[in-house]
């Protein structure tokens, strides 16, 4: 009964978060949860709610999709709240391909705005001439490919050096597009609306929001990437990426073939982050390169660090407060960037393993 | 029968010489004990016959390999395991993670494999985790039952075990050992150099080579000691015999 309880109480939260308007009432709620959530812990309810999901897994997951359509169902009018949604479930994706790469192979990547702009510029460029499934599927391959030729920089070099090549990377993405006037330049480029077999997401049904039929559609990507991602993690790969980046001489000792499993991570999440650009672009309308900076980079670096390195659920929970928390609090306008930097020094100082923070591995759950 | 036949074989690093025209044999099934000062180039030689540092020259003969020209990986296919000096577990991985690095060569890595056939993989694991505990259990029941524990929170015993558990879990021909000693009294050593004696039994022709600098250890379990000194081998023979010989003393305990 936790479990329902827990998943009850997180929906009744977010609804409440979106719905919310006045900054007085945005800034209580965070207030709440910032001081509600670490008592909650300390009365061990947290705790009691984790155990009683890990216990009714199947009930847990039915409590969440259900909550989920709830919260959709209820908002099912309102644009801005759905495109809120939409968004995060979008991010969700990228991120966590991003933590394939950098919470398990720990290859850093400064430049998943940039995979996520080749998915975006792919649904431009191919949107109006191929079916919508073959334009995400080549949005994710098209970035893939491009991270393989990154790759080969990256493993040349360690740490820092190598982070930076993806910083450079990020940069050279953004110029490249802005310099180029078939890709529509600085100004950009429109994007079809997402078509599906036939149905057109751009259509409302009935009084529906026209990105309610993008949130279902992140839903089933989102839900995708998760069940890919943690099927990974719980597999001789998970294993194999783990080892690469906690030890590159012992993997050598014990046959582990570093660069194999960087590639692998690397063009696995950045296949990802091209998907959920391509969707993303479809749902906006719109690509262009101020939405593909180095800053954007860093949103999804830091949704990975404030959830917690590897966890995925963490992934989803950040992703959330990431991108909804800067969209409530209007009076920060452009100090949107200082209130990143906060959350990630806070929780750098405070709970250095992030929000959830990611568990042993058990191959077995 | 020779497994590992090291002729001449030297390191350099720039000018200094680790390892100086090195001679050195193991025998199938042998226990051979590898002392000497520090710096003396003991290290440097499981680095060399590892992969992890390039041999200057000379020859490293390993069944029907040559082990210099090998890369790290080809070595362990090969069939020689190492533990090191200061412990290289990965800290945040439970127990049996760790081991199973150390059997990498034994299972199967193919993503869709491991994304898709489902049964299989499980198949796979379950009875990993059987032969993991099992070979844990010779170390140590208790830590038999901590299988899925973080190595971090074990004791420096522990994970002295896993590290050989690791070595040994993919069966090799020839396993290096740096100081399994360090940092643990003497009991403990005693009671680990047991357990991996019985480890040895049932693998039949596994070679060892152990650095040590707790003599009574080299004494107790090994066939055979060659001595190291600057990067030369100053002595080889049983160890009574290699103990007695002046120029080890000196070795190790100066020139009066």
């Amino acid at each position: 009964m936790n479990a329902l309880a827990g998943v009850a109480a997180i929906a009744l939260y977010s609804a409440l978060f979106l719905h919310v308007e006045s900054q007085a009432a945005v800034l209580a709620l965070v207030g709440a949860a910032v001081i509600g959530v670490p008592v909650l812990g300390r009365l061990g309810w947290l705790a009691r709610v984790a155990a009683s999901l890990d216990e009714h897994r199947l009930l847990g997951r039915v409590a969440i999709a259900v909550a989920l359509l709830a919260v959709v169902a209820l908002f099912h009018d309102q644009h801005f709240a759905m495109l809120m949604v939409a968004s995060v479930l979008f991010y969700t994706v990228a991120c966590l391909g991003l933590t394939v790469q950098f919470g398990y192979a720990g290859v850093v990547n400064f430049a998943g705005a940039a995979f996520f702009g080749v998915g975006g510029y792919t649904s431009a460029v191919l949107g109006p001439h191929i079916p919508h499934i073959a334009v995400l599927m080549i949005g994710g391959l098209l970035a893939a490919l491009l991270g393989s030729v990154l790759i080969l920089p990256i493993l040349r070099t360690r740490g820092h050096y190598a982070a930076l090549i993806t910083v450079a990377f990020g940069i050279l993405f953004r110029t490249f597009i802005e310099v180029n006037d078939a890709l529509g330049g600085p100004q950009g480029l429109q994007v079809k609306g997402m078509n599906l077999f036939g149905w057109d997401l751009n259509t409302p049904i009935g009084e529906w929001s026209f990105y309610t039929n993008y949130v279902l559609v992140g839903l089933m990507l989102a839900a995708l990437a998760f069940v890919l991602v943690r099927r990974l993690e719980r597999s001789w790969v998970g294993l194999n990426l783990d080892a690469v980046r906690l030890d590159e001489t012992a993997c050598a000792v014990f046959g582990i073939d570093v660069a194999r499993w960087k590639i692998l991570a690397f063009t696995f999440g950045n296949f990802f982050a091209g998907v959920a650009g391509a969707a993303y672009a479809m749902m906006t309308g719109f690509v262009a390169p101020s939405s593909f900076t180095f800053a954007d980079s860093l949103i999804m670096v830091s949704i990975i660090l404030l959830g917690g390195i590897g966890s995925l659920w963490g992934v989803a929970l950040a992703a959330a407060i990431v991108l909804v928390l800067p969209e409530k609090l209007q009076a920060l306008q452009e100090y949107r960037f200082l209130l990143y930097a906060v959350l990630v020094i806070a929780i750098l100082l405070v709970r250095p393993q992030g929000l959830v923070p990611r568990r042993p591995r058990d191959y077995f759950a | 029968m020779t497994l590992l036949a090291c002729r001449g074989l030297t390191v350099r690093f720039g000018g200094l010489v680790a390892l100086d025209a090195l001679d050195f044999e193991v025998g199938a099934g042998e226990i051979v004990g590898l002392i000497g000062p520090n710096g003396s180039g003991k290290t440097t030689f499981f680095n060399a016959i590892t992969g992890l540092y390039r041999a200057s020259a000379g020859s490293a003969r390993f069944a029907e390999h040559e082990l210099t020209e090998l890369s790290p990986q080809r070595i362990y296919a090969a069939g020689i395991t190492r533990t090191f000096q200061r412990s290289r577990l990965a800290l945040p991985l439970s127990v049996f993670d760790n081991i199973m690095i150390g059997n990498h060569r034994l299972l199967h890595h193919g993503l869709a494999f491991n994304l898709f056939r489902r049964k299989a993989l499980a198949a796979e694991l379950e009875a990993n985790v059987e032969s993991a505990r099992t070979l844990v259990a010779t170390f140590s029941k208790a830590l038999a039952g901590r299988l899925f524990a973080p190595v971090a929170t074990l004791s420096m015993i522990d994970r002295r075990r896993i590290e050989i558990c690791r070595a040994l879990v993919s069966k090799p021909r020839l396993l290096l050992l740096d100081e399994p000693s360090a940092g643990m009294t003497h009991e403990e050593t005693r009671e680990l150099m047991d357990d991996l004696l019985l480890v040895r039994g049932r693998l039949a022709g596994l070679a060892i080579v152990i650095i040590e600098h707790e003599m009574n250890v080299i004494e107790r379990v090994c066939e055979r000691c060659a001595v190291l000194n600057y990067g030369r081998k100053i002595a080889e023979g049983s160890y009574a015999r290699v103990a007695a010989e002046r120029e080890v003393q000196m070795a190790y305990l100066g020139t009066q």
